[in-house]
């Protein structure tokens, strides 16, 4: 049962609510109760082929060659998609808004950075006919060193991970290989503390593991349009990138979706519908794209791993006078959404506390890894255990009341945040009463007075004389971060018997020669060859210039 | 290559299918089988089944329970001549896996499968193979069971305990109720005289295979089943042992929680 | 490829199809049939949301080989409903809020049914038993445990209507 606490707050808001508070019945589960409920895969097709991809059995590995040759004429192929068809084959999910530089393959046949990396898609009468031909093809690989862990991804001779992004870091404002916060100064604070408290948080990726695999069914349509059923959290998030990779206009897209077998954030990458779309485009006919369950497990986005580095100035009363965070956000192999993750975490630091000095840089490192994306409080949820973990361990050298200490540092109204913006409806206090109450934990009566609405005053609520720095400056070379050994030791990747991560040939293969298209879609030449990067590089190059976005500059109130 | 699928009524007619197709696998739940078949996998093309009533029976047979290889875990746990083996069953997968997983089957389920394998060995069962022995010692059998050409299994014998809370059986999982086997620990351990005699012990998802935990089982010969009389034992857990690492675990791990679940399960109190 | 025909009973109606040799019961009923209320979650037999019922029985059809129901009754959610009147089980879980996603929702409901039909007073512990080779990502379980109780308990049967608390539908 939901118990309302109208009592809270209760000025603050009119209390004549006819749905909110009261049970009632989704909208869709008469549809879920019956199986009913249109799921993308729940449509049928005449004539549906499917498409499945050779994946990358290798963490990171160039491409000599493909010989698609003995794949081409088994039974029920009836085309192999290769990189050369995708009229745009370098994106990144982000430049819909201006953000960001396109930096990852739909099909890589040049380079992979991530065990599972499509490098080209079969597509074939059924899903049994398109794993033989898959089985038949011949990848040369030259395997070249990996990287697996952020810290070790920054230094200077590593492996270069994603060749769009020099050193491994997302340039944030074309200026620094990090996001920075910075308010007051914390070293003097430090040089005050009677407590310095600091100590590292790391989380493992986390896969979002919904049952409805991802997924994505393209037809075509009437008027020339194309449909596509697709299991997408953003549908218009998927249209556009379609649009954009295929380079149709956006009004020839009729994407159909919104029943959702389980998102989590897993379901917003846009990998599967212009590869179902290309497919219809070339076979003329419905193509099926999907997931099977290890590659969403192991190709499907998880949210990335995170480290943070947490070092806080703490009197004898329990204030935290200073908080310096130093964050890695391990994002895989390519950016997608993650650079805009960093910036919502910069908004969130220091936590839900109003602390004076507040120092942050945020990395956004590439790494052999899956690429990551959003999940259940996307670019939130790891600092939040960080945080409160610290507040934990604060508490207890202290030998403090955990609750009451996070009460002393609680944000209130008018306070001033660290990215510069005025505190407004906070609650922490008052849940944290509630929640003690609740769960029986004492706290003193003058942590039981509190309220929310005593903020603002004198030095909480201005932004304080702040002492900055150029640390970290793209062009200038980029300081070497401490190397801290990861203190597990990652496993080797074992290939699977799926066949469709091709394991190497077992002889050498014949050089490729370009498959002829099977349509009347004119296949453009793609984006610009890439230069052959260096497989590591000692100086970042000069970035091209990235397009300005709203996230990170200006925003709209 | 397009699927086949061929079945046989008579269990011999199987076994030669299978002993003469390199690239065919036997079907006895399909449990194991299809999740191959679904996931395209490239090394089997033939499908061979047999519906030779015979594999779903379970006999007496003085003191040995005759079970047929197509008997399923839900069989068994409705079986009252198998009711000493009703904790192992219980803990393989899903109801309706229990449904569908054979005896047989779980013979050939590779680490961290093979629980009810597990339970097995510890109790010194006995295979029989279509057109080759009838006795052949388990722990002999799960050496040889991915060799070519491949044995058909028409039954497992095991010899019934005579005390029946003498068997003892644990699947530690972190998913509960169904999960995949972090450690399993199956224990035979009849007593003479309040004292432990020929006790054997067996683990499942510590190795490749099922094994039988030799230096626990010669710790705890002769001793009494309380904390002072395993402590030997406890200390000798993983002895000769090499943990395997997977998804599941680290060799680490198991290695360090082996002794902790071993005094659970030979006190009485995990689970 | 040789097609395999088979004839099998489908939630009371009597259906024939041909099937390719090895494909899976699954694929069938959602392809050649038409009866898209099993799900794919898997292809594994992990998740559940392929559970159907042979003879009664669950099984996973993602794993059931299509040519083994040659002569069964098979039962799937769609088989819940008698026209418009809704199992007592669905009703259920649409007061309790068993269902979020709603994708594992027709394999929970067939497990439910299979437990119900053999054993109309469960305990908490056999639901938890029933419905414990289903996995769900969104409802925590509890609802939906909460939900066949319910259901139970209210004078389950095959075609009757659940009257519960009252709640406005």
């Amino acid at each position: 049962m939901i118990e309302f606490r109208k009592d809270i707050f209760a000025d603050e808001r009119d209390d004549n609510l006819n749905e909110i508070g009261k049970p009632t019945r989704r909208q869709d589960i008469l549809g879920h109760v019956t199986g009913r409920s249109p799921f993308y895969d729940d449509h049928q097709f005449e004539g549906l082929l499917h498409l499945k991809c050779l994946r990358s059995p290798h963490h990171h590995a160039r491409i000599r060659s493909i010989d698609t040759k003995p794949a081409e004429q088994m039974p029920g192929v009836h085309r192999i998609i290769q990189g050369s068809d995708v009229k745009v084959n370098l994106n990144t999910l982000l430049s819909l808004m201006n953000f960001g530089e396109d930096d990852e393959p739909v099909l890589s046949d040049k380079k992979v950075s991530y065990v599972g990396e499509p490098i080209l898609a079969v597509v074939a009468e059924t899903e049994r006919q398109a794993f033989d031909a898959i089985a038949k093809i011949r990848v040369d690989y030259e395997v070249l060193p990996h990287v697996l862990d952020p810290e070790e991804a920054l230094q200077p001779n590593a492996p270069l991970v994603n060749e769009t992004m020099p050193g491994n870091a997302f340039p944030y404002h074309e200026k620094y290989n990090h996001q920075k916060l910075r308010f007051g100064d914390v070293e003097a604070a430090f040089a005050q503390a009677d407590h310095i408290v600091e100590d590292r948080y790391q989380m493992s990726p986390i896969e979002q593991a919904p049952i409805e695999m991802c997924g994505a069914i393209a037809a075509p349509e009437t008027n020339d349009r194309f449909v596509c059923y697709t299991s997408t959290q953003a549908l218009f998030f998927s249209l556009g990138t379609a649009a954009k990779v295929l380079d149709v206009p956006s009004n020839r897209l009729h994407f159909i979706g919104g029943t959702v077998g389980g998102g989590f954030g897993g379901k917003v990458d846009s990998l599967h519908e212009p590869l179902a779309i290309l497919g219809c485009m070339l076979t003329g006919r419905a193509v099926r794209y999907a997931f099977d369950r290890q590659e969403e497990m192991q190709v499907g986005a998880p949210r990335g791993a995170e480290r943070w580095y947490i070092k806080d100035a703490v009197m004898n009363d329990g204030r935290i006078t200073a908080r310096k965070f130093t964050g890695y956000f391990d994002v895989g192999a390519y950016t997608r959404l993650s650079s805009y993750a960093i910036i919502k975490a910069a908004g969130h630091l220091p936590g839900p506390y109003t602390i004076p000095n507040v120092y942050a840089d945020i990395y956004c490192v590439y790494t052999n890894r899956t690429p990551a994306t959003a999940m259940r409080g996307f670019g939130i949820t790891g600092v939040d255990f960080a945080i409160e973990s610290h507040m934990d361990q604060i508490a207890h050298k202290l030998g403090m009341n955990p609750i009451e200490l996070r009460l002393i540092n609680s944000y209130m109204d008018g306070d001033m945040k660290a990215h510069r913006r005025e505190a407004k409806n906070t609650a922490l206090v008052e849940c944290m009463q509630v929640a003690a109450e609740k769960s029986g934990w004492n706290i003193a009566p003058d942590f039981k007075a509190m309220s929310s609405h005593n903020g603002g005053e004198g030095w909480r609520s201005e932004i304080p004389h702040t002492v900055t720095d150029t640390n970290g400056q793209i062009g200038n070379g980029v300081p070497a971060s401490t190397v801290r050994p990861a203190t597990t030791s990652i496993p080797a990747y074992v290939p699977s018997q799926n066949p469709s991560y091709a394991a190497p040939p077992a002889q050498p293969a014949r050089p490729v020669s370009p498959p002829t298209p099977q349509s009347n879609v004119q296949a453009t030449p793609t984006a610009p060859p890439q230069a052959s990067a260096p497989a590591s590089s000692s100086t970042p190059k000069r970035p091209r210039v990235s397009r300005f976005s709203s996230i990170s500059g200006t925003r709209r109130r | 290559m397009p699927m086949h699928s061929q079945v046989f009524s008579q269990i011999g007619e199987a076994a030669h299918a299978l002993s003469s197709n390199r690239s065919s696998r036997y079907f006895g739940g399909g449990t194991l089988v299809m999740r191959q078949v679904n996931a395209g996998n490239q090394s089997f093309d033939t499908i061979i089944r047999s519906t030779d009533p015979s594999l779903k029976q379970v006999q007496i047979s003085g003191d040995q329970v005759i079970i047929g290889a197509s008997v399923t875990m839900s069989q068994v746990i409705a079986s009252r001549d198998l009711d000493f083996l009703k904790s192992a069953a219980s803990v393989i997968g899903g109801p309706a896996i229990r449904n569908m997983a054979t005896v047989g089957g779980n013979l050939f389920a590779r680490s961290p499968y093979g629980d009810f394998t597990t339970a097995l060995l510890a109790l010194e069962a006995t295979v029989a193979l279509s057109g080759g022995r009838s006795d052949v010692p388990i722990a002999d059998f799960l050496t040889q069971r991915f060799r070519e050409p491949k044995p058909l299994v028409i039954s497992v014998s095991v010899p019934r305990p005579r005390d029946g809370n003498a068997f003892r059986f644990l699947k530690i999982m972190r998913v509960k109720p169904m999960g995949v086997s972090l450690m399993t620990i199956a224990a035979h351990l009849p007593q003479s005289g309040g004292r432990l005699a020929n006790p054997r012990v067996a683990y499942g998802s510590m190795g490749d295979t099922p094994i039988r935990a030799n230096a626990v089982e010669r710790a705890l010969e002769g001793k009494t089943l309380d904390a002072q009389g395993i402590a030997p034992a406890l200390a000798v857990a993983t002895e000769g042992i090499t943990p395997r690492t997977d998804s599941i675990a680290s060799e680490w791990y198991r290695r360090e929680v082996a002794p902790a679940h071993l005094e659970r399960l030979l006190l009485g109190t995990g689970g | 490829m040789a097609k395999k025909p088979i004839q099998f009973q489908l939630n009371g109606s009597s259906k024939s199809v041909f099937v390719e040799e090895g494909q899976n019961l699954l694929e069938v009923l959602r392809r050649e049939v038409g009866d898209l209320t099993p799900k794919l979650g898997c292809a594994q037999g992990a998740c559940g949301s392929c559970t159907v019922l042979i003879d009664g029985e669950q099984i996973v059809s993602c794993l059931t080989l299509a040519e083994t129901v040659e002569g069964a009754s098979v039962e799937t959610a769609a088989g819940l409903a008698n026209g418009p009147t809704l199992h007592a089980l669905q009703e259920a879980f649409m007061d309790g809020f068993a269902a979020q996603c709603g994708f594992c929702t027709p394999g929970m409901l067939v497990s439910a049914k299979a437990l119900l039909d053999k054993n109309p007073s469960p305990s908490r512990g056999d639901v938890i038993e029933a419905i414990s080779g289903n996995l769900c990502r969104c409802t925590g379980y509890e609802p939906i445990i909460d939900a066949i109780l319910a259901a139970a308990g209210n004078g389950h049967n095959s075609a009757g209507r659940y009257s519960g608390s009252g709640r406005q539908s």
